[in-house]
């Protein structure tokens, strides 16, 4: 089911939190919300499932062409995962997941019977087999969002909604949870937005990433296309790894440090490179990164491949050219 | 928890800190309490159960419980409403209205027997009114129910606050978002959560419903085997001089309140966290 | 702002509370001030500059104040020890702490009595050495100390138990003592909870009523305090009498535990 939103504004007392807001979700995508903290993804995320409401005016949010904005968060029938997860820590694993069928009314509620199922199913989905019984500060915070996440589905919700879920897990459980997710959402195909602050797990994980600052969206696009070409300058900086460049006639350039060329300095070639000196190396990855400062007193940071730099056997001092990419 | 050795002092002033600390506690805590027991005792269990079998003492108590039985369920109800408007929701007035909760504590039980008088006493603006439909508050049950409730009103509801801010409104609105209701999201979310607070508040606030003794002097008018509560009656053999009398009906409220810190000390014991309660 | 709230109930909680609230205390005290007002301007004035009410009205807040101030050093060294030391006896410690809280005032005003009076337990001691502790005002501040106690250690031990140590390692590897560390690291971060603790406990004394009534003998300009007088007042039938000390109280407390308020908020802005 697509979510469109239309032009939502919302203020806090004086504060303005989103201005303008409109967004295409497509059926079935991934989408990302990204914007460093402030910028109003979580309040969007929230305007989307009924948690808040958005500055009353002409602003919309349609699921799959249906109006939602004066429907109830309890009726809009989202899965909502908390960044803190939010599980009710008196209850099990099994009562949390059936908490949304159980709370039904009674004409709609499934049986004892089958509401037992369904909590099977989706424990069996969300990989937690054999915690049924299990209370939430028994469980890895992994094992928690799990939760978090089997029982936002099991009320068959139109959409899914994750508010920064990966925040509070370690950075391996991180990586792995992250992957588990694209499979898990290729596997049911529900459409998904998610907020994050942080731009790897963007570009990673999503089909259309969102980047958001200051209440506004800046730029929408495939990761791929959003990193090759951003907007804006901010958009530039917060997908990081980025050197500012200004040029002779006081133009300024962004460049990624993979897209420098590194030659030896008697290939200097006048008209397009420039001149530096290695002053940092750093090679203990899949690839080696060189700090530099350029003839003009600039650092730039310059990515090339362990191969290079052991055939051009550099080493800090040295004097290398640097082979900028045409502007485009 | 280890703790490095420059933040501890040295054995000698542990020492001496802790045996002041303890010398304080037993003289202005422990002390008491032996002598209500002692003095109750002092003239044998015969003197003891004779005290507690009389039948103004007997009645006494009867009212104690019936005052409590009312006042307290009242008061909970709104210590509960009171902390959910105030913690789930943010409002114009919300600090006035936390500050105004928290009022009764600064009047003396004196004056909220008073205030009682002013408006229902024989001299009171709805006096005449009450007389001449014959209706009783002052000098009888309502009124020693209502100056219970004004002097135990903050209780529940101070427990509950800070225990309902701190825990957030996470658990709720997931609750919403889920689909469930109003009074489900309170039954199956809410109480689960607070119940040990609760519990605690509901308890301190029936140990100063029972023990409640300035308020109630007040509006109760002293009437033997009528309108005399526990504390009152108390004080009533220990004007005539019936001290040991006395003492064995004391006992019985000494009783109560040691219920109470025993229930808080298990309460803390289970959950790990200090209820706070004032 | 929109109007529309997530959570449910806002209407009824909201409802309740506030119409129980003034049923039960704000109108009743409205009524207070009302009765008051009724004797006019200079009527109140002269009611409340009474000689004998004058009297009681310094008791009750000389006393209090007193009483206040010794729970709150007592207070801060048996809370100190309940949080930074462990020994044999410590969870009953913690638990006794309550007692007053928990235990009827009058009950504590007969057992006090029975303790401090000239034939009691320790009263019996002093007497020898020529003090008399009850029946005087030294034992109606023994006894707003005992109900005082609690007020403070409760507001400190978690204020206490939050406070991290690495600002007093730090303090310790820049070479200050433990003496120094104290004063200068430590109660400077406790003075807030200090002063609250001090105003918990002096705005419960001067109200107090039960615990004292026993032990101070009751003499008009001696040792009566304002609640007795109150009382005794309403005894007279003089109800008018009663509502202006009540409302003089009631104005005197409110004020300061508005300045005292005043003055937490100032000593919390103090930058860090």
């Amino acid at each position: 089911m697509s979510i469109s939103i239309h032009s939502i504004h919302k203020t806090f007392g004086t504060y303005k939190a989103l201005e303008d807001i409109s967004l295409e979700v497509p059926n079935g995508s991934l989408t990302a919300l990204l914007g460093p903290s402030g910028s109003g993804k979580t309040t969007l995320l929230r305007i989307v499932a009924g948690l808040e409401s958005a500055d009353p005016g002409p602003g919309r949010i349609l699921f799959h062409g249906e109006n939602v904005v004066d429907i109830p968060a309890g009726k809009r029938q989202v899965g909502f995962v908390f960044q803190h997860y939010a599980l009710f820590r008196h209850m099990t694993v099994a009562d949390n997941i059936s908490f949304g069928l159980t709370v039904l009314p009674r004409n709609q509620r499934p049986s004892r019977n089958e509401i037992n199922d369904r909590v099977a199913e989706l424990i069996s989905l969300v990989k937690l087999d054999g915690l049924h019984q299990r209370r939430p500060h028994e469980l890895s915070g992994g094992q928690r969002q799990r939760v978090a996440l089997a029982r936002a589905l099991a009320i068959r919700p139109k959409v899914l909604l994750l508010d920064e879920p990966f925040g509070a897990l370690d950075a391996q459980v991180r990586k792995d949870l992250r992957r588990w997710l694209r499979l898990f959402h290729d596997e049911i195909g529900l459409t998904t937005l998610f907020v994050t602050h942080d731009q790897e797990e963007a570009l990673e994980l999503a089909d259309q990433v969102v980047v958001m600052r200051n209440a506004r969206i800046e730029q929408v696009g495939p990761p791929q296309k959003i990193y090759d070409h951003p907007r804006t300058p901010f958009v530039y900086e917060f997908l990081g790894n980025v050197n500012k460049l200004v040029t002779p006639d006081g133009v300024t350039r962004y460049v990624r440090p993979h897209e420098i060329e590194v030659k030896f300095a008697a290939e200097l070639d006048l008209q397009t490179d420039r001149l530096a000196e290695v002053q940092h190396l750093f090679s203990a990855g899949p690839v080696a990164s060189l700090s530099v400062r350029a003839d003009d007193g600039q650092f730039i940071e310059v990515e090339i491949s362990r191969k290079q730099l052991e055939e051009m056997a550099l080493s800090v001092g040295d004097k290398v050219a640097l082979g900028l990419p045409a502007t485009s | 928890m280890s703790h490095s050795e420059v933040t501890t002092e040295s054995r000698a002033v542990r020492v001496l800190l802790i045996t002041a600390a303890g010398g304080v506690v037993t003289l202005f805590l422990l002390l008491p309490l032996m002598a209500v027991f002692i003095e109750a005792l002092r003239k044998g269990w015969e003197v003891f159960f004779e005290a507690l079998r009389d039948e103004a003492a007997l009645s006494a108590v009867k009212l104690t419980l019936t005052a409590a039985a009312i006042s307290v369920p009242m008061n909970t109800l709104f210590g509960v409403a009171a902390a959910w408007a105030v913690t789930k929701f943010r409002f114009k007035g919300r600090a006035l209205l936390i500050s105004l909760i928290d009022l009764p504590f600064a009047v003396s039980p004196v004056i909220a027997g008073l205030v009682w008088v002013l408006l229902f006493g024989s001299q009171g603006w709805f006096g005449e009114w009450l007389e001449k439909y014959d209706l009783k508050i002052i000098f009888a049950l309502p009124g020693i129910v209502i100056a219970t409730a004004f002097v135990t009103f903050p209780f529940v509801a101070r427990e509950l606050i800070p225990l309902m801010e701190s825990q957030g409104s996470d658990q709720e609105e997931a609750a919403v978002t889920l689909g469930a209701g109003g009074w489900k999201i309170f039954w199956r979310v809410t109480v689960p959560n607070i119940k040990w607070g609760l519990l605690y508040g509901i308890l301190l606030c029936n140990a100063r419903a029972m023990g409640e003794f300035g308020a109630v002097s007040v509006v109760s008018g002293h009437i033997r085997g009528e309108t005399n509560t526990l504390p009152l009656h108390v004080e009533v053999l220990y004007n005539e001089y019936q001290f040991s009398a006395a003492f064995a009906c004391a006992t019985l409220l000494a009783l109560l309140a040691l219920v109470t810190l025993g229930i808080k000390s298990a309460i803390e014991h289970f959950t790990g966290h200090v209820a706070n309660g004032h | 702002m929109s109007k529309r709230r997530v959570i449910p109930g806002f209407g009824l909680s909201l409802g309740f509370t506030v119409i129980y609230l003034s049923l039960l205390i704000l109108i009743p005290l409205a009524a207070l001030f009302l009765k008051a007002a009724g004797v006019g301007w200079r009527g109140w004035l002269e009611l409340l500059t009474n000689e004998r009410v004058l009297a009681a009205a310094k008791l009750t807040f000389g006393a209090s104040a007193c009483a206040a101030a010794l729970s709150t050093v007592t207070g801060l060294l048996v809370t100190w020890v309940l949080v930074r030391y462990r020994f044999p006896g410590r969870r009953l410690m913690d638990a006794m702490i309550d007692l007053p809280f928990a235990l009827p005032t009058a009950v504590a005003g007969i057992t006090l009595t029975a303790i401090y009076a000239p034939n009691g337990w320790i009263g019996a001691y002093l007497d020898r050495i020529g003090i008399k502790a009850a029946y005087s005002p030294l034992g109606i501040f023994l006894a707003l100390t005992f109900i005082g106690f609690p007020f403070v250690v409760r507001t400190m031990q978690p204020v206490l138990e939050d406070f991290t140590r690495d600002t007093e390692e730090a303090a310790a590897t820049l070479g200050a003592g433990r003496w120094t560390t104290f004063r200068r690291v430590v109660l400077p971060a406790l003075m807030p909870a200090l002063i609250t603790g001090f105003t918990l406990a002096f705005a419960r004394a001067i109200g107090e009523y039960g615990s004292v009534i026993f032990i101070s003998g009751n003499l008009p300009y001696k040792t009566e305090i304002l609640p007795l007088l109150i009382v005794s007042k309403l005894e007279e039938f003089n109800v008018p009498a009663a509502a202006v000390i009540a409302s003089g109280m009631l104005i005197i407390s409110f004020a300061l535990l508005f300045c005292i308020n005043l003055l937490q908020r100032w000593l919390n802005w103090q930058p860090r």
